[in-house]
């Protein structure tokens, strides 16, 4: 038997952006909070300070701020007819683990999507006819609106003290910012970061070629900012170590540099580490959760009672942990019914890497941070016409220079031997003459019948439980769209000046072994139809009314943005709905 | 880490039961915690890393040591300017890295059944890397001393050594009950791996690979940098425990 513990209002299960969002907001509530997180605490000064965190081996190549495979993983396939085996080691994206989650190593990238990002499916269709879609695809509106989140972004953009250029203040476009983004309220918190030279490169090619190039909204800061909370954030350094790698310089957007010192001071909030949610408990009629069973690192259970629940764990944990809770009713791909584990999605990504003359230009590509970069967003969305392409979503794309680090980023030129004495002169030749962006081509995935989430038959984690097994493909759509971005991108870095180019299309069959940004969405996406979606559209579960999933688990697609500033702006979104709505007259916020 | 001692070695094995979080890097013990009021502080919990230490072989035998010395230098031969990959120390590289939790597959997800997938599902053998390049390597020297009249590929020419690795690379030289081609590959990465990472795990000696390429290494501010576009950084490299320059 678990032993239990005090019973208390609210339990939040992961503490990263979104279990750090909800417990600020909750506190101020005036409710006892207390927050479980699997992984240890870690901060800059105890655990990446400037002393040896730039180590490029055990950040990057050796994971050493992400969850071990051993301690929990997913199988995978790419279609229903293979059988699912064991991601042994991560490869396609990089799981968190922790105190901050993967706020403590994201690169930063501060976007907003399209107010068409989130009616997809009713705004293509008005466009281009039901017919234009292919008929496997499941895309489908988010049940919210951008002027209904606009007000949520803006809080999470001030809360990081965000650089950037505002395009679209109130429905005038300004100069120098993205002419395609939603109107925003208020410009952005802080000016954008300083641009490297290939950087100032790509916007004057991208310009000649007509474009629009603006400067990526960045959460790496381009001076000090106090935040609403009065925490204050250093400039950014271009040290170029920050997706992989925690920021010893308080410079990165993060729970722990923008909210938990903060929030730990709150006599009504406390936190657990290193302890694993590992259910969470119903009680007898199955409609309302009574709290979770976590284990600690003895291998004790404990019982945590509360009256709300809220699921803030990493997108794909989210939904394992409602299939192992069996709160709402499993996707079964073949009856096209249930919806845990429906609408798993990820992102489609590509680069071009250009070899330049080392005579006449020098990118010292170490300088760098994980979201400069300058980026064009013509061929995102449906800001262009699909009509004569087939198919439909698209991304932005940028030269991004995240850093140098030399492992991965010592780049020889296509038909360079990979070894020997010709492979080593041309690496010392290329290293400073060589545009690798970071972000190249980010493009959407939509979703897919047969793309989807459930339990494994055969491998079990350490307790003994059935592993969530993925299967996903690359489909047509997507890989057209790649095709399309991908050459434009290369027109772009040729127009730069580059001598030779390393075109790298994205291609089937989606393979679990090649880094494709953690940007894994979907699985309990939120919507208006019961049947469709785990989640209404306050992110609250259908069938368990006083329990909330916040994080990307609720994309019903991907578009062809980074997630994480919509993920806080849902987040906000969410704790106004239970601050303004649910504690008030507690049960469903929306009837089914 | 050694096994001998049986304190440690209960704690780690509890942990790895039930633990949520190692750090592959040092020893130092997770235990779940209650944090309230106060940021929590915990001395070096992020273990910094230690020294590859010099001396001899920690995982290779003798035979393996040379044989991996002597693919470090072909694969990153030696010029006028800059050691290849056997003075680089990426043989030391390598032996350090089998030798420690990389060797042992530490943390990753090694439960059965192992069954071939495809090759988008990812590498699914039963075992890790060490027990991979012993197996390996006896299988090089074992096919290099028939072809090449009872020679273990060190002891091959320059221009046979290449030819066994152009082989390799294509398909065309077999190791017996071993895919000979992804072998290759991963010994590439990984000789390559060591001449630029850190110093600290043994190879990138001196940082002659930074030299070489003119990376500044494990410095943290570039904001003086950041817009003198087209311009050299002048400053020689650092590593983790510093640069030699600091001590002159």
């Amino acid at each position: 038997m678990p032993r239990r513990l005090p019973k208390k209002d609210v339990v939040i299960i992961g503490f990263g952006w979104t279990g750090a969002i909800m417990a600020n907001e909750l506190t101020d509530e005036g409710l006892d909070v207390i927050a479980i997180e699997r992984g240890p605490w870690r901060d800059a000064p105890t655990d990446f300070p400037p002393t040896y965190m730039q180590d490029e081996l055990r950040y990057r190549v050796r994971h050493e701020l992400f969850l071990r495979p051993d301690q929990l993983t997913f199988t995978f396939r790419n279609m229903m007819s293979q059988t699912a085996l064991p991601i042994r080691s991560w490869g396609a994206f990089m799981p968190p683990n922790g105190v901050g989650g993967g706020g403590t190593h994201w690169n930063a990238e501060m976007w907003r999507f399209l107010p068409s990002d989130f009616v997809l499916r009713t705004h293509l269709t008005e466009r281009y006819g039901a017919s234009f879609l292919p008929a496997d695809m499941t895309i489908q509106d988010w049940g919210i609106t951008y002027d209904e989140l606009e007000p949520h972004y803006d809080r999470f953009e001030y809360l990081c003290g965000t650089s950037g250029q505002a395009g679209n203040l109130k429905g005038k476009i300004l100069e120098g910012g993205n002419p395609f983004e939603g109107p925003r309220s208020r410009p952005y918190p802080t000016p954008p970061q300083a641009q490297p030279f290939s950087h100032t490169l790509f916007g004057k090619a991208a310009q000649e070629l007509g474009y629009k190039p603006f400067p990526q909204p960045s959460g790496n800061l381009s001076q000090a900012y106090t935040n609403p909370l009065g925490l204050r954030l250093g400039p950014c350094t271009y040290c170029g170590f920050c997706e992989w790698f925690g920021c010893s310089n308080y410079s990165k957007a993060s729970p722990q540099t923008t909210l938990i010192p903060y929030l730990i001071r709150k006599a009504n909030f406390t936190a657990r580490d290193n302890s694993e949610v590992i259910r969470i408990n119903l009680d007898r009629s199955g409609t309302r959760a009574t709290g979770v069973t976590f284990v600690d690192t003895s291998g004790e259970e404990w019982e945590q009672q509360a009256d709300l629940v809220i699921l803030s764990a990493f997108a794909l944990f989210n939904v394992q942990l409602l299939l192992h809770s069996g709160i709402g009713k499993p996707y079964d791909p073949v009856a096209n019914t249930g919806v845990v584990g429906r609408n798993y999605t990820h992102q489609t990504i590509s680069t071009v890497n250009g070899f330049f003359d080392n005579r006449k230009f020098n990118f010292n590509p170490f300088i760098g941070s994980g979201s400069i970069g300058m980026c064009i967003d013509e061929f995102n969305g449906d800001n262009f016409d699909h009509g004569p392409h087939g198919f439909v979503g698209g991304g932005y794309m940028g030269q991004v220079q995240t850093g140098g680090r030399p492992i991965e980023s010592t780049l020889v030129p296509p038909g360079t031997p990979k070894w020997g004495a010709d492979w080593k002169k041309a690496v010392k030749d290329n290293y400073l003459s060589t545009v690798k962006p970071g972000t190249g081509v980010h493009g959407s995935f939509y979703s897919y019948r047969d793309v989807y989430l459930d339990l494994d038959p055969t491998y079990t984690d350490r307790f003994g439980r059935p592993l969530m097994r993925i299967t996903m493909d690359l489909k047509e759509n997507e890989i057209k769209q790649n095709k399309f971005l991908t050459d434009k991108f290369a027109e772009i870095i040729k127009a730069m000046g580059a001598e030779k180019l390393a075109v790298q299309y994205r291609k089937g069959p989606y393979d679990i072994t090649t880094y494709q940004t953690t940007h894994v969405n979907g699985g309990a996406v939120m919507g208006t139809d019961p049947n469709t979606s785990a989640l209404n559209r306050y992110l609250q579960s259908w069938d368990v009314p006083n329990l909330f999933v916040l994080g990307a688990t609720a994309f019903p697609q991907n578009p062809g943005y980074n997630p994480t500033l919509t993920v806080g702006a849902l987040a906000y979104w969410a704790a106004a709905a239970i601050r303004g709505k649910y504690l008030k007259n507690p049960g469903r916020l929306v009837d089914a | 880490m050694k096994s001998s001692n049986p304190t440690w070695f209960v704690i780690r094995r509890r942990e790895f039961l039930a633990g949520t979080a190692m750090f592959l890097f040092g020893a130092t013990r997770v235990r779940a915690a209650t944090i309230a009021g106060q940021l929590p502080w915990t001395p070096n919990a992020g273990a910094p890393p230690s020294r590859a230490k010099l001396g001899p072989w920690e995982f290779f035998t003798g035979e393996e040591g040379r044989a991996m010395e002597a693919l470090a230098d072909c694969i990153i031969p030696p010029d006028a300017e800059t050691p290849g990959g056997k003075d680089a120390g990426c043989a030391v590289f390598v032996d350090r890295q089998l030798a420690g939790p990389y060797g042992r597959r530490e943390g990753l997800y090694v439960r059965p059944p192992f069954q071939a997938g495809t090759k988008s599902q990812g590498p699914q053998s039963e075992k890790g890397p060490a027990q991979h390049y012993r197996e390996a390597l006896a299988a090089l020297d074992r096919g290099c001393k028939a072809k090449y009249g009872e020679r273990p590929f060190a002891d091959l020419p320059v221009a046979d050594k290449d030819e066994v690795l152009r082989e390799l690379e294509k398909g065309d030289f077999k190791l017996d009950g071993i895919d000979g081609q992804s072998f290759f590959e991963q010994v590439v990465k990984d000789v390559q791996m060591g001449f630029f990472a850190d110093p600290i795990y043994g190879g990138n000696r001196d940082m002659v690979a930074w030299k070489m390429i003119g990376y500044p290494g494990a410095r943290y501010n570039y904001l003086d940098w950041v817009s003198r576009h087209n311009e050299r950084f002048p400053l020689p490299p650092v590593g983790i425990t510093g640069s030699a320059q600091w001590t002159r």
